[in-house]
């Protein structure tokens, strides 16, 4: 049957919507009434059908659109998209990982053909079936990363293992929640980390860079992080904070139901077998408070996470100036009742 | 969040016999597939199912990472080990299922060196072989001194030598001919990286002496898996599971905390990768640690062990597993 790709716009006119089933399928990060960090890092394994997890790389009906705007940001700013020179043959190594996911997945849009080095590549949805040889750089119309990541929703940050750290060499980052893959791009992980508040004192990064440096090939790891963005915008860069910041000052009560977005990462960790590299998959998901809120229980439970947040951490995510008018928003929501345990809706 | 290791199923599909202590074993997978793409330096855990016990032991892929039709290894015998190489070399023909890990990387190139040097002594040529034809595959610069104690057991050096010509530099011991160190790394190209694996001694020397010759310790790199050492043995108490264990004077603490059902997480069960790292709740007597993993203050506080290559005499040990 296929997905049903939904012509739409992530800025000007912002229509943006998820379908009643792409409402149900939202991946909802909190499993309990209140939140904090914690290292929730858990085996990427397949999950229920009709959820985001139905595939390890997931295709929505979003897709067209993303990649349309993902094509707007890179004409304005080709910085969003680096590799450093050492990193080609990762860039080979994502090509044939997010090939291979999304032609398992979606059998019915993309397709892969390989004889030996000799490879075929179609995406119905983006008309495209291109012929070429992997590992041949000059059979394909960009770099393996740039040419594989203007097809797959998503940032991919690539990782370089060296020296017991993870370096940030490479990347194709347009959806973004306020951080530079210009300014980050070869750091390492303590160093790009370096911003978040709290999690350094709890030696979160010392044991996530542990658990990540010891990822293997065929065992891929994910996480949810979250953050709230006003209007359905995926580019939220800080090199075009002057578009999307003011937005912060225009939440009222009265449109609150329709500006205000809960922002979902579902984050993923891969090693590259070529490059013994590791791929960090940030693929977005956004949805309208209006939306969130025709499942009961996410609106109560968000009303008592954003209620209670730290002002640490609201702030490191950006919430203050609106936060008052949506905690009050919600609270309307909120009977008080209890929420069944687990993300999923009732 | 152990990560655990996935295993493979494959059968043997040839013994073929290198010299007088090596033999190289080919595996490909039972369902007739492809095996996973590696990357030169990567090693598998091989399983060998030994009467009653299980024995699990690394070692380095040295097949070309551009052909995974199959993997092979060479396996260097050595009589006064534990057995594993033993086992390797008696039990195991062309035909016989086995079980191996996904292939994990210790042991990488760091692409952005502008030349790779690499010295290998012995046994420790075999990552080299993989990581010789990658960088061949892809024009890289490489250049590779191979020390081995006679011409007849200089494993691969007639292929190393017809492959690459000039770029392998032989040394046999039997004849005194010796690397000139010194010479050797004071005279390389900026950008060059240096990688080592071979015996410990030799390990220690080359890291030693880049250091001295002011070698940034990020552009040097060794490959040393620690085989587990016998010794006395031991009993422990695993606090978590609720048993109490003896380790035996062949066996080590992870084998036997395996035989007793519980199954920490590992990958190299050399010492090097950290997986299977174990907090220790008390103690009364001495740690012997083998390990490269903790820093020697960790090893002086007797907070943790690594039960892959590390030991303990004297009362009483508890650990948290």
């Amino acid at each position: 049957m296929g997905i049903t790709f939904r012509k739409e716009t992530f800025r000007d006119d912002f229509t943006f919507k998820n379908s009643p089933e792409h409402i149900r399928r939202f991946p909802f990060p909190f499993h309990e009434d209140s939140y904090m960090y914690a290292v929730n890092i858990e085996p990427h394994v397949l999950g229920p059908k009709g959820s985001v997890l139905e595939n390890l790389i997931d295709v929505d009906e979003h897709y067209v659109a993303e990649m349309q705007d993902r094509a707007l940001v890179l004409a304005e700013d080709p910085l969003r998209c680096q590799s450093l020179p050492h990193m080609t043959l990762a860039g080979w190594d994502l090509l044939e990982l997010l090939m291979e996911q999304q032609a398992l997945g979606y059998p019915e849009h993309f397709s892969l053909t390989r004889d030996g080095d000799r490879w075929r590549w179609i995406n119905r949805p983006l008309g495209i079936d291109d012929s070429f040889t992997f590992g041949d750089v000059s059979t394909l119309p960009y770099g393996p990363m740039e040419y594989i990541t203007r097809q797959s929703q998503g940032d991919f940050c690539i990782l370089d293992q060296r020296d017991g750290n993870l370096w940030m060499d490479a990347g194709m980052v347009t959806t973004q929640a306020d951080w530079s893959l210009d300014f980050d791009i070869g750091m390492n992980f303590f160093e790009w980390h370096a911003p978040v508040p709290l999690a350094h004192e709890k030696g979160i990064f010392v044991r996530a860079l542990k658990f990540l440096t010891n990822i293997q090939q065929g065992k891929p790891a994910r996480r949810l992080n979250w953050t709230m963005t006003i209007n359905p915008r995926l580019d939220t860069s800080p090199e075009n904070y002057h578009k999307w910041g003011p937005d912060r000052t225009t939440v009222t009560p009265e449109n609150v139901g329709d500006k205000v977005h809960l922002r979902v990462e579902l984050q993923s960790f891969w090693r590259l077998p070529r490059s013994n590299g590791i791929v960090f998959p940030i693929r977005c998901y956004l949805i309208k408070m209006d939306e969130l809120v025709t499942q009961p229980k996410w609106a109560r439970r968000l009303h008592r996470v954003i209620r209670d947040l730290p002002e640490e951490l609201a702030n490191y995510k950006g919430l203050t100036r609106y936060r008052a008018t949506l905690v009050e928003w919600l609270s309307k929501l909120d009977d008080g009742s209890p929420t069944s345990p687990g993300f999923g809706p009732d | 969040m152990s990560t655990g290791t996935t295993k493979l199923d494959v059968v043997v599909s040839d013994v073929v016999p290198v010299n007088e202590l090596v033999t190289r074993f080919h595996f490909r997978r039972r369902d007739g597939q492809l095996l996973p793409t590696f990357s030169g330096g990567a090693h598998v855990v091989v399983e060998m199912r030994d009467g009653e016990r299980t024995r699990l032991n690394p070692y380095s892929l040295m097949g070309s990472p551009l052909d995974t039709r199959e993997y092979t290894i060479s396996v260097r015998r050595d009589d006064a080990g534990r057995g594993g190489s033993l086992f390797m070399h008696r039990h195991v023909r062309p035909g016989m299922e086995m079980v191996i890990s996904y292939p994990v990387n210790l042991f990488s190139l760091d692409l952005r060196a502008s030349k790779h040097l690499m010295l290998a002594g012995g046994i420790g040529i075999t990552p080299f072989m993989a990581q010789t034809a990658q960088l061949a595959a892809d024009g890289g610069n490489f250049e590779l001194h191979y020390t081995c104690r006679t011409a007849s057991l200089g494993t691969y050096a007639d292929v190393l030598r017809e492959r690459y010509d000039r770029r392998v530099r032989l040394y046999h011991d039997d004849r005194d001919e010796r690397i000139e160190l010194d010479r050797l790394l004071s005279s390389q190209p900026l950008g060059t990286h240096l990688y080592v694996c071979g015996p410990s001694g030799m390990i220690g020397w080359v890291c030693d002496r880049a250091a001295a010759l002011g070698w940034p310790a990020e552009t040097v790199h060794f490959e040393h898996f620690a085989a587990p050492q016998p010794g006395a043995p031991f009993d422990v108490m695993l606090a978590v599971s609720g048993k109490t264990i003896r380790v035996g004077e062949q066996q080590s603490l992870l084998e036997a905390i395996e035989a007793a059902g519980v199954d920490p997480p590992y990958l190299c069960r050399g010492g090097v990768c950290g997986q299977c790292e174990t907090n220790v709740i008390a103690h009364d007597g001495k740690f012997i640690h083998n390990d490269h993993w903790l820093s020697e203050e960790e090893h002086r506080s007797c907070k943790k062990i690594m039960p892959c290559v590390s030991r303990f005499e004297g009362r009483s040990l508890v650990l948290e597993r």
